[in-house]
């Protein structure tokens, strides 16, 4: 997993190195410093002499101007190095997430991808910055602090060394015991914001429904669940710091009684008082050190379930690929299903379509007509290749789909989704997704087709008119209206309308169709639809039952040979003729 | 940065602290006092322990260690005691801060309940979510990690500079003057640092939403063709954000090392002056004091760096407390309502009210003078003269007015933008009216509890909105002490249980991601279920048969039929088909009603709604 990740460093391998190394020379400084603090102790305070202090102070100015400097390069080089990974991670699973199928992004939902685009990013971005400079720095600092001890003094070194594996037993024992702890306490709390993110995005089913009341227990249950699940896992960290001063003052009063009996019985000279007190120095960077590991070994806990989550991304092949040699002309609008079963999860017993085969003639108008979950809507996502068919084949313009270069194949078949979005920007911009090059007098044209320039031109900005996000400050059957416009600018040879007039009142779809029939005859319009009014002047009409195609034919050859048909066509026509 | 802040946000924030576990807090601070006098007394042990044992032992012809020994007992105890306390603090403080963040957690989502719809109508998801996520976490860090280590930073501050004092005075000035420079340093890097932080967090937060409105609307993109496109804008983002952020933590990187090397520069400084001093005798100082002082130093000027180096994370605790304070003290949706809703039965003529349930409702409406009246819910709801804006600039309703008689049916049709969800919005007062009146079975709703009043009002609302869990829960969410046997009833009515039964699992098929798994149909008939099951006095369905395949719809049809019976209902719909057997049908447009009668009699008007009609038959 780590190595996944790292993949992302590129051209910030270099200021990590840097770091590192800087870091390095950074602690050789600091284990000096207290090293030249014995003799200024020792040689110049106890021993009166001024010169060594002067000496020493001076050479410790020049480790101090030393440290001072790779102190901050390291720092800087750190920042950069852990900024730019986490620049290039979020890049590149951006750009991962760009090649992802529909099925790809079915399998992920959006606000998991953007949490892993955010949080998680900015987790394993603290986390590699502790790292090079953590990582490298506390060990370090033990084994340097460790060798100066011995160099000090051996015997009361060994005190160090005896100290060492208690502590650093200890922390492992916490950390091993509270690492799943944690695991479950940030399950949790994904939970938590789960509740929250449900009750906002339904907050007016909340309160038609008076469940305020009901809502705060869910959360509460939750939320106590949250701080019983927390309060464990700190409590197994809060040990922590205790055990490192429980250790810490047991090596102080061992090394105070052996160093003072060594003192006294070596009369001052195996070990000096100047000895002892940087002897004591050397001990605490080298408990501090350890305790700086276990909290990293804690930090990048807390990030590996964030790197794991980012490199489930990055290891989600994109189930669809551009062939080796793409066709890149679409010839005509003719479209072909050759013995097609579909399964949204490629499993063969759980198939949303079944054996369909189809033929349609380049410029006919087609209406697609059948019950809820039926498969209307797989059948013609298959067209534009939003998937692949599990089994059998999709021609349009007389070439398998899967042999078209996908950009071309999606530019000249364009498809109106059911669940559709504008984007934050003016009205022209969303319009431009369809043809970037497109002239105003263009955009206009597209609108008049879809019936959408009568409600922009009264809109006070007209064309100008910022749409928000998700396009809220628009209606249902106006944002439906503007992106049918914007399919329309692609100049498609095949279009496709998924139920996209449902909002749009019966005389506004009418309208648009009969645009469709006048301006653009040539291409191959498939409209799925609820309403019988909305197909039935079409050249041919799909009955679809139980993921099958029921039966093809005009309105009037289905009116009396289908039974769907007209049952569908009679429960919407009881009004008319009574009353008609 | 941390003024703006200041004052009440951090006693506000104590409170929270402090107010859910009192004795907690005061036992871990008298434990973090003692802990830390531990720790400044262990660094005079040194300087005792070689001037008053070690240099005498030196002197004697016969060392004897029992003094040693037993000084070193009373050092070990001291330890001991340290040790023990932190211990304890830790602990405590666990406790303490947990409970501090779970009691602001309930009291943000409670208050958040409390809401009127308005303020969801203002705020992005994201946005509130972020209350729960960042801004929390924050708080989280600061008060679990931060406070305490600040806590006892200030108090060892204060030890050693007491102790340092008591040493020698002239050596501590030169101490003092150095922290002067730390805090100059502090403030110029950490207030570099700090401008750079608020920077990235803007960042952060315009690619945040970038990502989001993409990967929300990715099957578009694919659509058409604009990967290449979108990851252009993203890397321009992503690259101001990782300028934003190197800088930001480049300034508090470099904090802390050039503050460990003034330590150090301290240390010389110290050295230098004290060796004068001792060889000199000037200020009658020993070795050992000069020594202990050195130590000394180097404790005080630790917590020192800590606290410059925590800085920054107590200004955006701060900023995050602020935040969530504002949540907090947003004002919740008013509620004057007075007269509530109760269970009642009819005993010779009067109305009685009873625990139980009866089916039959009644108004409670307590008077000035002290008498309740009853009035039995009937579902009549007249609008008078009825103004309403979502903002004050734009009406958007104009002199709507409408009778609507207990168990009539009354419909919205009209093009889309017109007005229709909004009125069925003012009616269970999602919305306020501007000017008018609304009266529901004589009783200005004004008067009438929210909650009351929305509980007589079923509602199956536009945007089908299903939450985690089983289906039968979320059938359940319509009355939550149904049976399972009630659960189905009501499924079957709205002849939801056709497709629930196909399903493998059934009644007990989870649901995620609000019903992802569902087609949009589905989901509806779900949603009218829920709101069968509640089996409320008065309806709103508001487009809730549109997408729903005219063969399903037709069962529908026939359930909402024995639902609506015996029930005022408002219907918005678009096809006519649904709403022919309405009483009344009311055609707006741009706010206001321009026809109003029933079928026939507008058919025979031959105006909007005729138009409408045979429209939508045109093409036969």
């Amino acid at each position: 997993m780590i190595r996944k990740l790292l993949k992302s460093l590129r051209e910030f391998k270099k200021p990590s190195v840097k770091c590192m190394i800087l870091v390095a020379l950074e602690v050789v400084m600091e284990t000096i410093i207290p090293f030249l603090t014995v003799s200024i102790i020792d040689d110049g305070i106890y021993g009166g002499n001024m010169n060594v202090i002067l000496k020493l102070g001076l050479i410790m100015l020049g480790c101090i101007i030393v440290g001072v400097i790779s102190g901050i390069g390291a720092g800087a080089h750190a920042a950069n190095a852990s900024a730019g990974l986490a620049c290039n991670l979020r890049g590149d699973l951006y750009s991962h997430i760009q090649k992802f199928s529909f099925s790809n992004i079915d399998k992920f939902s959006s606000a998991g991808l953007v949490t892993r685009l955010t949080t998680d990013i900015t987790n394993v971005q603290t986390a590699y910055m502790m790292s090079i400079r953590g990582a490298l720095r506390a060990p370090l600092t033990l084994i340097f602090s460790l060798i100066m001890s011995f160099t000090i003094s051996w015997k009361l070194a060994l005190i160090f060394l005896a100290a060492i594996p208690v502590l650093g037993g200890g922390l492992f024992l916490l950390i091993y015991k509270a690492r799943p702890l944690f695991t479950k306490v940030f399950k949790t709390y994904d939970n938590l914001n789960g509740v929250v993110q449900e009750n906002v995005s339904g907050i007016r089913v909340v309160k038609s429904f008076v469940r305020e009341e009901h809502e705060k227990s869910k959360f509460g249950k939750i939320s106590e669940r949250l701080y019983k699940r927390f309060t464990k896992a700190e409590g197994y960290m809060s040990l922590t710091s205790p055990l490192m001063q429980f250790v810490m003052y047991l090596c102080l009063i061992v090394v105070f009684w052996l160093g003072a009996r060594m003192i006294v019985l070596s009369g001052n000279v195996e070990l000096t008082t100047g000895k002892l007190t940087s002897l004591i120095t050397y001990a605490m960077s080298i408990l501090t050190s350890l305790m700086t590991l276990s909290m990293l070994i804690v930090m990048i806990t807390i990030a590996q379930s964030s790197g794991k989550r980012i490199v489930e991304v990055l290891n989600e092949e994109s189930t669809l690929l551009n062939p080796a040699n793409p066709v890149t002309e679409v010839k005509d609008g003719s479209v072909k299903f050759d013995n097609v079963d579909f399964s949204y999860c490629g499993d063969e017993t759980k198939l949303s379509l079944k054996q369909i085969d189809l033929e349609i003639p380049s410029g006919s108008v087609v209406g697609i007509i059948g019950g809820t979950g039926t498969g209307k809507s797989s059948l013609v996502s298959l067209i534009p290749r939003l998937y692949d068919a599990t089994q059998g084949s999709v021609y349009v313009g007389g070439v398998n789909v899967k042999d078209y270069d996908i950009e071309t194949l999606r530019n000249n078949v364009a498809m109106v989704l059911q669940k559709n979005e504008l984007f934050s920007g003016t009205i022209k911009d969303n319009l431009r997704w369809g043809d970037e090059s497109a002239t105003d007098e263009q955009l206009i044209h597209a609108c008049r087709l879809a019936q959408a320039d009568e409600f922009i031109a009264a809109l006070p900005n007209g064309y100008d008119t910022y749409i928000e996000q998700g396009g809220t400050n628009v209606s249902g059957g106006q944002k439906q209206r503007l992106c049918i416009a914007r399919a329309l600018l692609k100049k498609p040879k095949i279009l496709i309308l998924d139920d996209s007039t449902s909002a749009v009142d019966t005389k506004t779809d009418t309208l648009i169709r009969k645009a469709f029939r006048d301006e653009i005859p040539n291409t191959t319009k498939f409209i799925v639809a609820q309403r019988i009014s909305s197909i039935e002047d079409a050249d041919s009409i799909i009955v679809m039952d139980g993921m099958k195609i029921d039966a093809i034919g005009t309105h009037d050859q289905l009116l009396k040979t289908n039974k769907i048909y007209r049952e569908v066509f009679e429960s919407q026509q009881k009004g008319g003729k009574n009353n008609g | 940065m941390a003024k703006r802040y200041d004052g009440a946000t951090v006693k506000r924030l104590l409170k929270y602290i402090v107010g859910h576990s009192k004795v907690l807090f005061i036992i871990s601070c008298i434990c973090i006092l003692i802990s830390t006098a531990a720790s400044v007394v262990g660094m005079m042990f040194t300087q005792v322990l070689i001037d008053e044992y070690i240099a005498p032992l030196l002197l004697a012809a016969v060392p004897v260690f029992t003094e040693l020994a037993i000084f070193l007992c009373v050092v070990g105890c001291v330890y001991l005691i340290g040790a023990l306390s932190t211990l304890v603090y830790t602990r405590l403080m666990v406790k303490v801060s947990q409970r501090c963040l779970k009691s602001i957690r309930d009291d943000m989502f409670d208050h958040m309940q409390s809401l009127p719809i308005r303020f969801f109508d203002a705020h992005t998801h994201g946005d509130i979510m972020s209350y729960y996520t960042n801004d929390t976490d924050t708080l989280r860090q600061f008060i679990s990690q931060a406070l305490p280590q600040l806590f006892s930073s200030i108090v060892t501050v204060l030890g050693c500079l007491i102790v340092m004092f008591y040493y020698s005075p002239l050596l501590t000035s030169i101490v003092i003057a150095m922290t002067i420079a730390i805090v100059i340093v502090t403030k110029k890097i950490g207030g570099k640092s700090t401008a750079f932080f608020v920077k990235q967090q803007r960042s952060i937060g315009n690619i945040n939403g970038y990502i989001e409105e993409m990967l929300n609307g990715q099957k578009v993109v694919k659509v058409f063709c604009r990967e290449k496109k979108s990851e252009e804008v993203f890397a321009q983002k992503n690259k101001q954000l990782y300028s934003d952020s190197r800088q930001a933590h480049k300034f508090s990187n470099i904090l802390m090392p050039i503050l460990g090397q003034i330590g150090h520069l301290q240390y010389i400084t110290l050295a230098l002056v004290g060796g004068i001093m001792v060889i000199t005798g000037f200020g009658s100082l020993t070795a050992g004091i000069v020594v202990a002082f050195l130590a000394l130093s180097k404790s005080f000027s630790m917590p020192i760096q800590q606290i410059s180096n925590q800085i920054s994370m107590v200004s955006m605790a701060l900023a995050g407390a602020d935040r969530i304070f504002k949540l907090i003290d947003e004002s919740p949706e008013a509620d004057d309502g007075y007269v509530t809703l109760v269970n009642a039965k009819e005993q010779d003529g009067n109305l009685i009210e009873c625990a139980e349930r009866t089916g039959v409702y009644a108004w409670k409406h307590p008077h000035h003078d002290g008498t309740v009246t009853y009035t039995k819910l009937l579902g009549d709801i007249r609008m008078v003269d009825m103004d309403f804006g979502y903002v004050p600039e734009k009406t958007v309703l104009h002199g709507i007015t409408l009778f609507a008689e207990p168990g009539q049916k009354i419909a919205f049709v009209g093009a889309t933008g017109a007005g229709k969800t909004t009125i069925t919005n003012l009616l269970n007062r999602f919305y306020d009216i501007a000017d008018g009146k609304i009266r529901y079975d004589g009783i200005n709703i004004n008067k009438i509890k929210k909650s009351d009043l929305r509980r007589s009002l079923g509602i199956v609302l536009q945007d089908t909105y299903l939450f985690t869990g089983t289906i039968m829960d979320n059938i359940r969410y319509g009355k939550l002490d149904a049976t399972d046997e009630e659960c189905i009833a009501a499924a079957k009515l709205s002849n939801a249980d056709e497709f629930i039964s196909r399903l493998p699992d059934g009644y007990n098929t989870m649901l995620t991601g609000a019903g992802a798994g569902l087609s949009q149909g589905q989901r509806q008939l779900l949603a009218i279920a829920r709101a069968a099951v509640a089996d409320p006095p008065a309806m709103i369905l508001d487009e809730a048969t549109s997408s729903i395949d005219t063969r399903t719809e037709k069962l529908v049809q026939s359930g909402m039929d024995k639902l609506m019976k015996g029930r005022t209902t408002f219907v918005i719909a678009h096809r006519l088909s649904t709403i022919q057997n309405s009483d009344v049908i009311m055609v707006l447009d741009h706010g206001r009603i321009i026809e109003r009668g029933n079928h026939d009699s507008l058919i025979a008007k031959r105006g909007t709604y005729y138009q409408l009609y045979t429209g939508a038959f045109e093409l036969e």
